[in-house]
């Protein structure tokens, strides 16, 4: 029962990190109607600057901040010179040169920092705990708070503040919002900003979390992001939150309990096809 | 010629026509498809099988390797009746890495070790190989080509051009997009598994890593950077892609960069293809054609 609990636990703090992930795929889904699959390149930019300035300043806040804004500025880059212009072709355009975006960062990242993995020796600032013989260890305390401070946060921008109700409106049509005064270029670029400081908090947590950064660790969340966004419903952020939690939870136990000769990442796919073919339109979807 | 370019051009070649049958499911009906080589891959597995378990010889085997691989493609087409473009893109994705997966842990398709000593094809007593397989795989590539161009001409190809368009328009008018989707999907299979078919014979082995999703990436930026939809696109955009990573060589550490830069700027200045309408290509090529045409 106590090995069962730690596997739970286990299992929603990586739950909680597809999250953080899948959340800027989400947004951007939403209002863009674009597959952003060079976000997980995003992710992995975060995790490097992350480590960077950790091991420059020797602060975490700093390298979390730091991680942010440049991924931010990177995340606008790539829609303002990439998909911005890409929007009015068909879907599959954005998206090939999104994947081809991805895979130069990571060739990028390859050839600056080297393609070995790198280690990241920081400890986050949350105490050890033990309830009851369970023993819960700070990284994973941290991804818990850590996520649901962001969800949090993002929770009241998209509800109560006027910036949430522009994106909202940006996401449902993006000509009539322009008509109606919002300066919807202005939104999308803001939207960019969101998800990629939260997809940089996610690569940072997960170089923490398994104390390894490389080239290549966006590779394997950039497809797995894609099926919980679609078995969320595209474009719906509880959605994507809901099937990221329900993944790594049943991962973990699927991986820890019922021995499938199939490899975990082929299961998101598996699932996702079986969500597909049950509602056509994701677990929180609405047909359009 | 040298070894060396030979490999390339067979390599080229068999990619050609694997990316002629994508050219079918997403240039002709319009159906995103990340998962070809998932196809290309099921094509391969059989031609192997076939080869080494039961010892058929290739030609023998071909109209089998063709008749199950459609077979499957027919059936992994049916997630594309329920799904539309972008879910179908991830759709494909998925279907790619399930198949991948399959390959790579099911121990009767060789599991992580793969399948190895696959015969050579044999044409009247000659054992192909070099120059001689080369000339195979173009004349399979004329093949595939003459069916696409008949394909272009005929009825069926009209109705997937409507459901490209416009899938509820089309199907107002009488065009079951069902049918249609399926046989897009079907015929883009056969190209795939007989690309796959000569690729298990030219390598002699093949592992579940050879058609992995960056595999599915690359088959469909060729087609993408060609010219979707056209007829030559597909095999011009093979050529392209498949010559500019040896070109690159002498760059050793930068060249999948360059490669991968290149691909952008290709799409963010001719989403089209290079051979696609209101590229700048066709701009120069249409007058001098029209004028040749007389």
């Amino acid at each position: 029962m106590r090995l069962f609990i730690e596997q739970l636990l286990n299992g929603l703090a990586m739950g909680s990190i597809y999250a953080l992930i899948t959340l800027g795929l989400a947004l951007v889904y939403g209002i863009m109607r674009i597959l952003h699959v060079a976000h997980a390149a995003v992710f992995t930019v975060g995790a490097y600057a992350g480590l960077l300035l950790y091991g420059l300043t020797g602060s975490l806040i700093v390298g979390f901040l730091g991680s942010m804004v440049l991924c931010s500025v990177l995340g606008v880059l790539i829609e303002r010179f990439i998909y911005y212009p890409l929007m009015k072709y068909p879907p599959y355009v954005p998206l090939i040169g999104s994947i081809a975006v991805m895979l130069s960062l990571e060739e990028v990242l390859r050839l600056v920092a080297g393609p070995y993995i790198l280690t990241f020796p920081a400890k986050l600032p949350f105490p050890d705990l033990t309830v009851g013989g369970i023993n819960i260890s700070s990284t994973i305390l941290a991804v818990y708070a850590i996520t649901a401070l962001v969800l949090l946060v993002l929770w009241y921008i998209t509800t109560r503040t006027e910036l949430g109700l522009a994106m909202r409106a940006t996401s449902q049509d993006i000509a009539i919002s322009g008509a109606m005064g919002i300066n919807s270029h202005r939104i999308i670029s803001l939207t960019f900003v969101i998800g990629s400081s939260i997809a940089s908090i996610a690569g940072i947590l997960v170089g923490i979390y398994y104390n390894q950064v490389y080239p290549t660790m966006g590779t394997v969340p950039a497809y797995k992001t894609l099926a919980l966004i679609v078995v969320g419903g595209l474009g719906s952020v509880p959605g994507a939150v809901i099937a990221s939690l329900l993944l790594g939870t049943a991962e973990t136990l699927l991986i820890g309990y019922a021995n499938i000769p199939l490899p975990r990442d082929a299961l998101a796919f598996i699932a996702m096809i079986g969500v597909l073919m049950w509602r056509s339109e994701g677990l929180l979807g609405s047909s359009r | 010629m040298s070894s060396y370019v030979i490999t390339i051009g067979t390599l080229i070649v068999i990619q050609a026509i694997a990316v002629c049958g994508l050219n079918v499911i997403v240039g002709y009906a319009g159906q995103i498809s990340l998962g070809h080589a998932a196809f290309f891959g099921i094509g391969a597995y059989t031609a192997a099988i076939l080869s080494t378990k039961l010892g058929l010889s290739f030609w023998t085997a071909l109209p089998l390797v063709l008749a199950i691989s459609m077979s499957i493609g027919f059936l992994l087409g049916l997630p594309s009746i329920r799904v539309r473009e972008d879910f179908l893109a991830i759709t494909t994705i998925g279907i790619n890495f399930i198949v991948e997966a399959v390959f790579r842990y099911v121990p009767f398709f060789g599991g992580a070790l793969g399948i190895g000593g696959i015969p050579r094809i044999m044409f009247f007593d000659i054992r192909l190989k070099g120059i001689s397989f080369f000339y195979l795989c173009l004349g399979f590539l004329a093949v595939t080509q003459l069916i696409c161009w008949w394909f272009t001409r005929s009825w069926a190809s009209l109705a997937c051009y409507a459901i490209r368009e416009e899938e509820s328009a089309a199907s107002a008018m009488g065009i079951s997009p069902v049918r249609f989707k399926l046989l897009a999907f079907v015929i883009g299979t056969a190209m795939a598994a007989l690309g796959g078919s000569l690729y298990a014979h030219y390598m002699q082995f093949i592992s579940a890593g050879d058609f992995s999703f960056p595999v599915s990436v690359m088959l469909l930026s060729m087609l993408v950077l060609g010219g979707m939809g056209t007829l030559w696109g597909p095999v011009v955009g093979t050529v392209i892609l498949g010559i500019l990573p040896e070109l690159f060589r002498p760059l050793v550490d930068y060249r999948m960069l360059f490669y991968t830069v290149l691909l952008i700027l290709v799409i963010r200045f001719q989403p089209g293809g290079l051979l696609g309408e209101e590229s700048a290509m066709r701009r120069v090529l249409d007058p001098i054609l029209r004028r040749s045409k007389g």
